[in-house]
């Protein structure tokens, strides 16, 4: 099964490294880029993604606000915040919007292991 | 006078941003360890500037009383870190670091000592991730508590030439519920620019060599 994901972070470094990491563990998998929060919106407003792989901090809307609105306009879609910033608050905010907090930098390990949980919970449910 | 110019490609100054995000957001992540509260913080900045144009780019704040903590780093890059506070958040901080319960005067004797260790984490915590993605070693110096305006801080610890180009990194962090607000910054020179930019390439090649 081919899923869509959307990759969004100001940085285009991380944007290759974490393109990098889903295109290792998932080949089949297609992707697009965003580099803020407006293009990811104008992307997902063309075409329903299943995965977005969020950077938090951006300037204008941070992925915290961004999480919010991709969840609002397709409730369906799985969501992971990507950051340093470990700080409770935080990670407790994104698992409020219900986002799972994935720690920057992006390890392999980390990023399989939820890509394998959310591929389960996709396969269940078209079960 | 001479000036030497330096540049960074679009995507080597990316990749230096990015590791300023997170190097500050583990940092972040120590202070708010310390302090029990979380820490919010800007979109860091990296400009490649003279040295007197990187005390302007704070501006509005050019007379304003600081503290600095101040730590050197070397090894395989080398250069300068400070934490910034304004003076008059300095006592907040270390009450906030040190606990509430504890007299003034108490507070005011812990004062240097409480600012070192925090930049001490704080820097050194910033440092230490950078280095790792970079893959490089790097040593720091005992940190060094620093009073004066922006120009004077940032004037004193890499002392570049005048009209030689540095790397000024900063970033705002602010602790609302104490009125608490300060900035990170790390500066770097020639020759060990040229070091940086060499690390970020193999950064950059590795990424894009295996993203195919």
């Amino acid at each position: 099964m081919t899923y869509k994901v959307l990759i969004v972070d100001d940085s285009k470094l991380a944007r290759m490294m974490t393109a990098k990491a889903l295109q290792t563990l998932q080949p089949t998998w297609l992707y697009r880029e965003a580099a803020n929060a407006d293009e990811a919106v104008a992307l997902a407003d063309h075409q329903q993604f299943d995965l977005a792989l969020l950077d938090l901090n951006m300037p204008g809307r941070d992925g915290l606000e961004l999480a919010a609105e991709l969840k609002q306009n397709s409730p369906l879609i799985e969501l992971a915040l990507i950051s340093a910033n470990t700080q409770l608050e935080v990670v407790n905010r994104a698992r409020a919007i219900g986002a799972t907090f994935l720690i920057k930098p992006l390890g392999m390990p980390a990023l399989e292991t939820f890509l394998t949980g959310i591929e389960q919970r996709w396969k269940a449910a078209a079960a | 006078m001479t000036s030497v110019h330096f540049c960074l490609s679009e995507l080597e100054l990316d990749a230096l941003t990015e590791l300023a995000n997170v190097g500050v957001s583990q940092a972040a992540g120590s202070l708010r360890n310390m302090i029990g509260e979380e820490v919010f913080l800007s979109v860091p900045s990296v400009k490649l500037i003279t040295q007197e144009v990187a005390a302007g780019v704070v501006i509005g704040r050019g007379g304003e009383k600081l503290v600095g903590i101040h730590q050197s780093f070397n090894g395989d890059l080398s250069g300068g870190a400070l934490l910034i506070f304004p003076e008059t958040n300095s006592l907040e901080l270390v009450r906030a670091v040190v606990g509430s319960g504890l007299p003034i005067q108490d507070i005011v004797e812990l004062e240097q000592e409480a600012l070192a260790e925090t930049g001490n984490i704080i820097l050194n915590s910033c440092i230490a991730t950078m280095a790792n993605m970079l893959n490089c070693t790097m040593r720091t110096s005992l940190p060094e508590v620093l009073r004066g305006t922006w120009g004077s801080l940032l004037g004193s610890p890499v002392s570049a030439g005048s009209g030689e180009s540095v790397l000024f990194m900063y970033i705002n962090f602010v602790v609302k519920q104490r009125d608490i607000s300060g900035y990170i910054a790390m500066m770097m020179q020639l020759p060990a620019l040229e070091s940086l930019r060499a690390r970020l390439g193999t950064l950059i090649a590795q990424t894009a060599d295996e993203a195919l």
